[in-house]
């Protein structure tokens, strides 16, 4: 498996000749998964490329932060590439596009509006895939370092001497 | 003799634990000459290996052994296998603590008598009290270096404090400052000042913060009295035919079973470990546990009456910043049933990193409900509440024999019910934290459910009359002249107030007792 940010192999000419769209800013080709504007692109190993394609959606369904890219929900989920997560998770997804079908869309990814989504999540709340996938995204998403300064968060202060002068009592609107 | 100690020497004094209980006693003890065998089941870790990484940290330091719960208390949804975040390491959780440091307000060692009787409660007046207390807290406190105590000043106040203090001045709150804490706060000590680094949970890397783990397990051994076997899981506390304790099975670092013998033995494993070893230690004499002729042993379970607030404004706070616990209001802490509850509670700063805000905000929390508020983690601020919850005979520590240890002993499962007492509390105690943040303009407000506790309290209780507990006023079992609790499961009841200045004074005080009992033949 392998995750490429801003991607020099696939071009945005690339993807569009040799994939296929499936909804939801995602294309797919054979073993890989891109974002539709190519700023990511990732190999899947055991995954088929429409079943991640789907749990990243499904991770920004349950995690939405609009000011935090794809590339982020994707390493929260890759590690469910592998030999032994990817059955269960093929038949999570599998069975959130059956509910999907119920609902009259071909599946997941189809459903163009969050909410439409997020009614979907919300009645498959309690199953075992869903907890699965949004406990793991608690550490997967928010206990990335490169995701801290999208929030503001500086994490390590030792190094610099803490914050004694470096702005512990800044505020300055009270 | 000097430490080491032969396993056969039946002339020292065994120590379980580390902590503030234990870690104090030991080195009380053996400076006073005292020989001291300390089992610690963590291993040592000293400021130069703290990391400032929450989530790192706690698999660094937590205690994560296995651990059941029951109940209706959120932890046990949230957290089912986790009830308590505390630590395996020399030091215990004294590594982890914030350093608040208060005393008990006097009413508070008379619970009984001063709330009178409360449906469902198990209150019961400590057999000491405020006065009798007061120069072993002086003790405490200078040990501790406890800021605006003595001579020592006051911490100065971060982004989150000075919110917190905006707030509640405009509340109309009086008893607002930076605390009282054990992290030092000039220069002139022997421990570095506070660097308002953040992080006081995952270990000071400054040492500025006082813990048992750096002060007074090297200040002991330095005496040649005190030898701390690090990795040390008590298994089993052993008696002879007279019901005089002998001596202690422990698997040792390398999970081979050994005994050491001993003149006499303190528990200070903390009120889940310590309950659980008396209980594991049970035999053909004891059939019930050791020192549980009253049947208490394990009962009485309290954890604080806790929760937090946290708030969202429009301008930045950086919570994170400085001193986790910077300041205290501490108007609600006193005993006013005009309010509709008995007792009080103290509001207390703290701020979480981005990693553990995530975990702990809402546990199970998702959407855009939940992901808004950390879009401004940048713009919180925060509130730690910490209350007198109710003691309940029913809320208890007990054997699982359906789940094993590593060592195939059964392990404790936690049982806790909220008392409508701790829920009114609770929800005075939101609705006053909201309050101090709309006042200076929150723009939203969050009431967040208990972490997995951190002040584990009562469950081998002290009590005037053997019926009622499990300890006298000394800590020692009323069943077992030579063995003692040590730790905070000797308390009657929980205060407002957060323990470790209390246990600290306690192991203090009981040092003096052993010592002096030890050299008038008496132990």
């Amino acid at each position: 498996m392998r995750f490429t940010h801003k991607t020099k192999t696939l071009t945005r000419r690339d993807l569009l000749s040799r994939s296929v769209a499936v909804g939801a800013g995602f294309v797919v080709g054979a073993g890989y998964v891109a974002s539709s504007n190519a700023a990511w692109a990732m190999e899947t190993t055991s995954l088929q490329p429409e079943t991640m394609a789907a749990l990243v959606q499904m991770a920004r369904d349950i995690y939405p932060h609009d000011h935090v890219g794809d590339e982020y929900y994707v390493i929260a989920v890759k590690g469910y590439d592998t030999e032994d997560a990817a059955p269960g998770v093929e038949a999570g997804v599998a069975a959130l596009n059956a509910a999907a079908k119920g609902r009259g869309h071909a599946d997941y990814l189809s459903m163009r509006w969050e909410r439409d989504r997020v009614d979907l999540l919300r009645s498959m709340e309690a199953s075992p895939f869903f907890q699965q996938i949004r406990g793991g995204l608690v550490t997967g998403l928010y206990n990335q370092k490169a995701v801290w300064p999208l929030f503001g968060y500086e994490g390590e202060s030792f190094s610099q001497g803490g914050y004694i002068d470096r702005g512990f009592d800044d505020i300055n609107w009270l | 003799m000097t430490a080491p100690f032969d396993l056969t020497d039946d002339s020292v004094v065994v120590v379980i634990g580390t902590g503030a209980g234990g870690g104090v006693l030991a080195n009380e003890l053996a400076q006073k000459g005292v020989s001291v065998v300390s089992l610690e089941a963590g291993g040592r870790h000293l400021p130069e290996d703290f990391i400032n990484d929450e989530w790192e940290s706690f698999g660094q330091l937590a205690r994560l052994d296995p651990r059941t719960t029951s109940g209706d208390w959120r932890v046990a949804k949230d957290f089912s296998g986790l009830p308590a975040w505390i630590v395996k390491s020399v030091g215990g959780t004294t590594q982890h603590w914030a350093g608040a440091s208060l005393r008990f307000q006097d009413h508070e060692w008379k619970t009984k008598s001063t709330y009178g009787d409360v449906q469902g409660a198990s209150l019961l007046d400590w057999p000491i009290d405020a006065a009798e207390m007061d120069p072993w807290y002086t003790r405490a406190e200078d040990k501790l270096g406890v800021t605006r105590t003595g001579d020592r000043p006051g911490l100065p106040g971060n982004n989150n404090y000075k919110i917190f203090e905006a707030g509640a001045k405009a509340l109309g709150y009086e008893q607002v400052h930076t605390g009282r804490m054990a992290i030092n706060s000039d220069e002139n000590r022997d421990r570095n000042m506070c660097q308002q680094t953040g992080f006081c949970f995952q270990g000071c890397k400054w040492g500025a913060k006082w813990s048992a783990g750096y002060v007074d397990i090297p200040e002991g051994e330095a005496t040649g009295n005190l030898e701390v076997r690090e990795k040390s899981h008590v298994a089993r506390i052993l008696h002879d035919d007279s019901g005089k304790v002998t001596g202690v099975e422990y698997f040792d670092a390398d999970g081979n079973l050994q005994m050491q013998k001993a003149r006499l033995v303190c528990v200070a494993g903390n009120s889940f470990e310590s309950p659980r070893l008396l209980l594991n230690s049970a035999s053909s004499m004891f059939p019930d546990g050791l020192a549980n002729s009253s049947g208490q042993v394990g009962r009485n379970y309290m954890r604080h009456m806790t929760g937090s607030v946290y708030a969202v404004f429009d301008q930045p706070v950086r919570m994170w910043r400085g001193t986790t616990m910077a300041g205290i209001i501490q108007d609600e802490s006193r005993h006013d049933p005009s309010r509709g509850f008995v007792g009080g509670y103290e509001l207390e700063t703290l701020a979480l990193g981005l990693p553990f805000m995530a975990a702990f905000l809402d546990p199970g929390g998702w959407g855009r409900e939940f992901t808004t508020a950390l879009d401004s983690y940048e713009n919180m601020a925060g509130m730690w509440i910490v209350g007198e919850d109710m003691p309940q005979e029913t809320n208890r520590v007990t054997l699982n024999m359906d789940v094993k240890d590593q060592f195939g002993l059964p392990v404790a499962n936690v049982h806790f019910d909220d008392h409508p007492n701790d829920i009114a509390m609770r929800n005075h105690a939101y609705k006053q934290g909201a309050a101090v943040y709309d006042a200076v303009g929150a723009t939203r407000t969050f009431p967040t459910p208990p972490y997995p506790s951190t002040h584990n309290l009562g469950t081998n209780r002290m009590s005037e009359n053997p019926r009622d507990g499990v300890v006298n006023k000394w800590g020692q079992t009323h069943d077992i002249a030579n063995l003692f609790i040590s730790d905070g499961s000797q308390f009657t009841t929980g205060a407002a107030e957060n323990p470790t200045l209390t246990i600290v004074a306690l192991a203090i005080r009981q040092a003096d007792h052993i010592a002096s009992q030890m050299s008038q033949g008496n132990l």
